[in-house]
């Protein structure tokens, strides 16, 4: 690993390389930054439903309009600007170490890749776009202002040409550029999991890409593709759309779950349970992520074949996922468990992840999802994966790259409060949601009427986030102050946890 | 892979796979007898516009954001679009059904109590959205 901020180096020597721990350097500050602008949006959205409007108080935000625009940027930027990118960062770090190559495939290729998110980002933020991160016509073409609609499908478009790069980097890294003597079955999981996740991009990304366009081309009014005055169906976008981001679930997810396996067996000083099992079920979940995108539409009208059809798809995924959580508690049990903090994310990850995917089965439940659809409830549930398992998981993974990339060591008691504090918030916010939802409390709206439980669910889940805030305000100190001041890391084995099951990608260890 | 039995796993999985076939089956059953609307409901035609909902009867009475509707009846409602998507949502009686400018969708339902209800937009239609809202007002029989 690289000990960047041990050997000052000029910027602009790490902003022109090619190397792949200085791209992974990059991808890692810059998801960073938009994680806390991303989270700070969130925080202003809490902060408005604290209260209805009764008689005029209880606005903070002075419209709707500005409101819409919040709740977009914010998904945008989280899910594109945050999620993606880092685990690019954890990628670029991690697999040409893992396939014991010098760098990634085409490194100048991968600089491009990351180059291309920063105009992207200032098109979605100077824009600040009102439709939702879904952008579902005939809203996002007769009614959504311009050019802010324009902007953000630009910067989508770049982000999505990034993506595509980057994955196809990580395929021929993985597959053609592995070390002659290590087979496929050789590669750790967390390689594995890039592998599959750029595979599910390759195929996905492209259909979104052409949606986009028509998008664009109806606002211009020269097409009507989705537009119903002009003989369109706005239906078929919402299909292009979830082609694609049912499966960049998936995409989300996956890396995630190869973090955790990067951590759960290193704290827990013993190897992974079953690492066939774990590769069976990235494959199967990269399979049924595409049988499943129709979920999201049950109620525009879908006919009882088709919704049986996507509810059996979207089942089919749920054994997969219990087989990794089954591999991490197996991997756990009668370990020598170090709960420090990488472990500790990790293992709330978990836990998360398990709640959320319950909650998912109650929505695929195709009577259910009619009580549990636009409502608070699916806020709370993908909320449960983006935050409770992806975020925690890669926070877990801040913290175990923290001694590598700086070579110092964070604050262990500030990352415990950290995380303990973020796992409360987290649960106040998002369990309290889903029962918002069943209360039938709509998604993305400015005001609700004072129904005594909305408002107490409501204020509950505004704590919930204000404890999210300070925790991950603890967190920017830490790791400002540390990066800088902290203790020097024994970078041999910097959570002291002896043995020889640790860091297999230190390619001088012989254990590796 | 590591000399060590992987039966419980193969265990679990079949728990979980079982688990997932009972709530499908489930499923399908609640919602095949859901979705099929008894004969001689009568129909509402609801029209969604920005921000508000016009309900018609079938004796062309026509109500703008409030409904009126008798106890003990079977309701068909045929929902359409003026503008954008919004989604017609009665969440008391989980009727809830996308309004999709182009198409006509329907969804019924039969209430059982007079009483009032709050009728909602459930689909993001823009600057005033929230409160895109009505009322249903379940009575008893007129005659």
């Amino acid at each position: 690993m690289v000990l960047e901020l041990q050997k000052p180096r000029p910027i602009w020597q790490i902003m022109f390389s090619t190397h792949h721990t200085d791209i992974g350097l990059l991808y890692l500050i810059s998801s960073l930054a938009f994680l806390f602008l991303g989270g700070s949006l969130a925080l202003a959205i809490r902060i408005e439903l604290f209260l209805p409007n009764i008689e005029g108080t209880g606005q903070i935000i002075a419209d709707s309009m500005t409101f819409n625009r919040i709740f977009t940027v914010h998904g945008t930027t989280l899910i594109f600007l945050f999620i993606i990118p880092f685990a690019s960062a954890v990628g670029n770090y991690f697999v040409p170490i893992m396939v014991r190559y010098k760098d990634m495939a085409y490194p100048k290729l991968n600089a491009i890749a990351f180059w291309m998110i920063p105009p992207a980002a200032v098109l979605v933020w100077l824009g600040f776009a009102d439709f939702t991160w879904y952008a579902q016509p005939p809203y996002s073409i007769i009614s959504a202002p311009g050019p802010a609609a324009d902007m953000w499908i630009f910067g989508l478009k770049i982000l999505g040409v990034s993506s595509v790069l980057g994955a196809i980097n990580f395929v021929i890294t993985i597959l053609k550029c592995k070390h002659p003597d290590m087979s496929i079955g050789q590669v750790p999981l967390l390689a594995w999991s890039f592998l599959v996740t750029s595979v599910i991009i390759i195929v996905a990304i492209p259909t979104f890409a052409a949606a986009l366009l028509m998008l664009l081309t109806d606002r211009l009014g020269v097409s009507g593709f989705f537009n119903p005055a002009m003989g369109g169906d706005p239906i078929a976008y919402s299909h292009l759309f979830w082609f694609t981001f049912h499966p960049e679930v998936y995409v989300l997810v996956l890396p995630a779950i190869g973090m955790m396996y990067e951590i759960i067996p290193r704290f827990s000083r013993k190897p992974i349970y079953s690492y066939n099992s774990g590769v069976f079920a990235f494959v199967m979940l990269a399979l049924v992520a595409f049988s499943s995108w129709g979920h999201h539409m049950f109620a525009t009208g879908m006919s009882f074949t088709e919704k049986t059809v996507f509810m059996v798809g979207t089942l089919a995924a749920v054994p997969a996922s219990a087989m990794h959580v089954f591999n991490f508690i197996a991997t756990m049990w009668n370990g020598r468990i170090k709960f420090a903090t990488p472990m500790m994310w990790a293992v709330g990850g978990i836990a998360l992840f398990f709640a959320a995917g319950a909650g998912g089965v109650v929505n695929t439940a195709m009577p259910l999802d009619f009580s549990t659809h636009d409502s608070y409830w699916v806020v709370g549930h993908f909320h449960l994966f983006v935050m409770g398992t992806i975020a925690f998981a890669s926070i877990g993974m801040v913290y175990y790259m923290f001694p590598y990339v700086t070579g110092r060591m964070y604050n262990e008691t500030a990352g415990k409060i950290h995380f303990f504090l973020s796992f409360v918030g987290t649960i106040l916010v998002f369990f309290t949601q889903h029962v918002l939802g069943l209360y039938g409390m709509p998604r993305r709206v400015f005001d609700y009427p004072p129904i005594p439980e909305w408002i107490a669910m409501n204020q509950i889940a505004s704590v919930g986030a204000m404890i999210i805030g300070v925790s991950m305000a603890i967190f920017l100190v830490n790791m400002i102050y540390s990066s800088g001041k902290g203790q020097l890391a024994n970078t041999e084995d910097p959570f002291g946890l002896g043995g020889k099951y640790y860091y297999p990608f230190e390619a001088k260890n012989p254990h590796h | 892979m590591s000399g060590h039995s992987n039966y419980p796993e193969w265990i679990y999985v079949a728990v979980v796979i079982a688990l997932m076939a009972w709530v499908g089956a489930e499923a399908w059953e609640a919602e095949r007898l859901v979705e099929h609307i008894p004969e001689g409901a009568e129909v509402i035609k609801v029209t969604a516009q920005q921000w508000f909902w016009t309900f018609e009867h079938e004796d062309g009475t026509k109500e703008i954001g409030e409904l009126h509707v008798e106890v003990g009846k079977a309701y068909k409602f045929e929902i359409r679009s003026k503008d954008v998507i919004h989604s017609f949502n009665i969440h008391d009686y989980v009727v809830l059904m996308d309004a999709v400018p182009g198409r006509v969708n329907t969804v019924w339902f039969a209430p059982d109590a007079v009483g009032v209800h709050d009728i909602q937009c459930r689909e993001y239609c823009g600057l005033i959205h929230y409160n895109m809202r009505g009322t249903l007002y379940v009575e008893e029989p007129s005659s």
